[in-house]
């Protein structure tokens, strides 16, 4: 069972990663244009051979 | 543009030493305009970074002058065919975004540990029926408490304090039982885990927190969406106050900011910002939002005019004589607490509900415990089994039952192009039986439109048209109106010279084409007929009379005869004269219609319908409608309405249609159907689980199970409210 000594705190880290990665997005205003967003990845005019 | 007006009212620092300027932004329709928007502002002076929210059609813009001038900014985007405004988001509405971030970060901290402590949970139910010991289990036990209670303390703040709130103000909600059975559930669980029990509810707890919370955060985007929408156009229609300062430059800033003594510029075909005095110029005021009359009343030097109220066709100078909201606007505010006072008593179904509801359940609990005990049980037992009742019963289903179906058709009527204010609209607007209009700007287009070409060919109409691009009298912009809808993209006429008071002139192919009144287009007087004005038209020896006036949308009379169709009565409420709501009434076959009616007149009869048992929807959008909107079960204002009429409106719809007006209708019907649904199924969720759990049959894995299973459901049966029968195209 020491495995689980392994295991349990990377599960956990893990999560926590994400958990952390969410909140940074959250912080840094991605979720204030939602349906901006879905369309600015469509728009390749900063291509530099266009 | 003569001079341009600074914009520094509307400028806020952000903190890094660059202004930032918020613009409203109307004509967006496909996702191009972000990246023609932001190209098209990258070669302004001063400024150093423009976005665009397609959200919540907003520009953000910084600038890097001390004293930024974004007119030109402004003037690139009116170029490209869309309406700019300044904006400043009021603190309501920066409260409210703050909200949803906290309710995304709740959600976000009861996911992660919703799914950690399943991962830990699965463990542990997959050993207890193979060969997990006990002291595995007890760490597994242990470690989801280390997760779960803080990770439920801190998301579960938004039911906890809603619940403190109900139950300090003697009040019942659906947070109430909601808490309980959060707080219950983690409590036994760790007296369960300390005492080396087989099943602790930890994973309970965390998932209800995170269904409750997406139905939350869903509740919250849509209200988000509507409401910047509505906001916008609030900017968009009382633009920005001119003021004319003592040097004679010009500064634009928010009507509120505007003090007594001041003095504004309007220019033609603006709205005018404050109630005043004009000081210099003489022109008509189109007064219809106010008092509703159509006719136009001219003014000029020493005469009175109001806020809210359109200017004509020359330039005015006002004295402000009031500022911000005083005299008529607060005549109209007092009559309009009083009504909304009458209106807050209304409780939503859902909390109906929950009056019921959590007391029975508490009870129902009770019941278990000492029915066991009465049994033969322990009395530790006993408790375990009382508390799984609570789980079990706690109204997951059903405090989703309502916001799902919210969302879902907000959405739909969003798509129509109607705003809600708020999610209890849906159940109001589904019970009304009678339905008062206001006529003017409400059955009829806002602005005046062509009524009558004459006998003008379609070639010399569009002749016309082209000229009425040169002119900014509001007759002339009707004309530009019909000739874009009727013939699309418009030359203007080149070098055309408008004459104030006259109208416009110009020589095309060397043939002198004018448009204006009788004298100036050489022809006999015209004859004043059927409430509308008239422009007259010569090219050449071409000559003819267009009428423009109220027209009625293109699809009241439809939509007015549907409505009567489906047994709805209907009557309509107007200050304006006898003879033109007559008009009206007879054209879309309405009996019941009421002239020169005052605002408390219109209050009144409004109460006459209550004291009859009748549901009302008011539809109206003057200032001298906002009482009777507030007063009205429910009510609904067209998006070119007055600010303070849709401050009152419970619903906004936009467009030149009435369509949308039934369609809410429709849809709202059909979601309260489906709410009801909703209900019914959480109901027998429960009429299924409860007996379960009574008999004590039921483990964390059933009730998650049984969760899980319940709200899907009840989630996927609201997208049934995305469709009604009978809707406008």
């Amino acid at each position: 069972m020491t495995i689980l000594l392994y295991l349990v705190p990377a599960a956990l880290g893990l999560g926590l990663l994400a958990l952390g990665a969410f909140m940074w997005s959250l912080k840094s205003g991605q979720y204030e244009d939602l349906d901006g967003a879905a369309h600015r990845i469509l728009n390749d005019d900063d291509l530099k051979d266009r | 543009m003569a001079k341009s007006a600074d914009y520094s009212a509307f400028l806020r620092s952000n903190g890094e030493g660059r202004l930032t300027l918020d613009l409203a932004v109307e004509g967006i329709g496909s996702p191009d305009a972000i990246a023609q928007i932001e190209n098209a502002l990258l070669g302004v002076p001063g400024l150093v970074r423009a976005r665009l929210n397609f959200t919540t059609r907003r520009l953000a813009t910084e600038w890097a002058d001390a004293v930024p001038d974004p007119t030109p900014a402004i003037a690139t985007l009116e170029g490209l065919g869309y309406r700019v405004a300044p904006f400043l988001s009021d603190s309501a509405e920066s409260i409210e975004d703050q909200r949803t971030e906290w309710l995304l970060k709740c959600l976000a901290i009861a996911g992660f540990a919703a799914m950690n402590v399943m991962l830990l949970s699965i463990s542990v139910w997959a050993g207890n029926i193979t060969d997990i010991t006990p002291e595995t289990r007890d760490l597994f036990h242990w470690l989801s408490a280390l997760i779960a209670l803080p990770a439920a303390g801190y998301a579960g703040q938004p039911f906890f304090f809603s619940a403190l709130r109900a139950l300090r103000s003697g009040a019942m909600n659906m947070d109430v039982p909601i808490s309980i059975g959060i707080t219950l559930a983690l409590g036994m669980s760790v007296y369960e885990t300390a005492h080396h029990a087989e099943h602790a509810y930890f994973d309970s707890a965390l998932m209800l927190i995170f269904f409750l919370l997406a139905g939350r955060v869903l509740d919250h985007a849509m209200r988000k969406k509507t409401r910047a929408a509505a906001a916008n156009l609030a900017a968009l229609r009382v633009p920005v106050a001119t003021r004319l300062n003592d040097d004679n430059s010009l500064t634009g800033l928010p009507p509120e900011a505007l003090q007594p003594g001041d003095v504004v510029l309007v220019r033609p075909g603006e709205r005018i910002a404050a109630d005043g005095v004009v000081l210099m110029g003489s022109s008509s005021v189109d007064n219809s939002l106010v008092t509703g009359e159509t006719a136009a009343q001219n003014v000029s030097q020493g005469d009175e005019v109001f806020a809210g109220t359109l200017n004509g066709h020359a330039e005015l100078q006002v004295k402000v004589s009031a500022a911000g909201s005083a005299t008529l606007l607060a005549d109209i505010e007092r009559l309009m607490e009083g009504a909304v006072l009458a209106k807050s008593t209304y409780v939503q179904f859902a909390d109906r509900v929950a009056r019921i509801y959590a007391p029975v359940v508490h009870i129902a609990a009770g019941v278990t415990a000492m029915g066991w005990i009465a049994l033969g049980a322990s009395v530790h037992d006993a408790i375990i089994i009382a508390i799984a009742v609570l789980i079990i019963t706690c109204p997951c289903a059903l405090a989703l039952a309502a916001p799902t179906v919210q969302v879902v058709v907000a959405g739909a009527l969003f798509r129509r192009g109607i705003l809600m204010k708020s999610g209890d609209v849906i159940e109001r607007l589904a019970v009304v039986d009678t339905i008062v209009f206001d006529k003017t700007g409400t059955l009829t287009l806002p602005e005046p439109a062509l009524l009558d070409a004459g006998d003008l060919s379609e070639e010399a109409m569009r002749l016309a048209s082209r000229l009425a691009q040169s002119s900014h009298h509001p007759l002339a912009r009707a004309l530009r109106d019909y000739g874009v809808s009727a013939f699309g993209r418009l030359e203007p006429v080149q070098n055309a010279e408008e004459v104030t008071g006259e109208g416009v002139r110009a020589l095309l192919n060397g043939v002198p084409i004018r448009l204006g009144n009788a004298a100036f287009c050489e022809m006999a007087p015209f004859i004043w007929q059927n409430e509308a004005s008239t422009i007259g038209f010569r090219y050449g020896e071409v000559t003819g009379i267009i009428s423009i006036g109220q027209a009625l949308r293109p699809d009241a009379a439809d939509t007015i005869a549907a409505l009567q169709r489906d047994g709805y009565r209907i009557l309509i409420l107007s200050g304006d004269q006898k003879s033109a709501v007559d008009a009206i009434g007879r054209a879309l076959g309405v009996g019941d219609c009421r002239s020169r009616l005052r605002p408390s007149d219109k209050l009144l009869v409004l109460d006459a319908l209550k004291a009859e048992g009748r549901t009302v929807l008011m539809v109206g959008d003057g200032l001298n409608d906002a009482p009777a909107l507030a007063a009205a079960s429910v009510s609904l204002s067209p998006a070119t309405g007055s600010d303070v009429t849709q401050a009152a409106a419970d619903a906004v719809f936009t467009g030149a249609k009435l369509g949308p007006v039934r369609d809410a209708l429709q849809l709202c019907r059909k979601g309260q159907k489906v709410m009801r649904d909703n209900f019914l199924l959480a109901l027998l969720y429960n009429l299924v689980a409860v007996p379960l759990a009574v008999a004590g049959f039921v483990t964390p894995l059933i009730a998650a199970a049984a969760m899980s299973g319940s709200s899907i459901l009840v989630t996927a049966n609201a997208l049934r409210a995305r469709q009604a029968k009978g809707l406008s195209a």
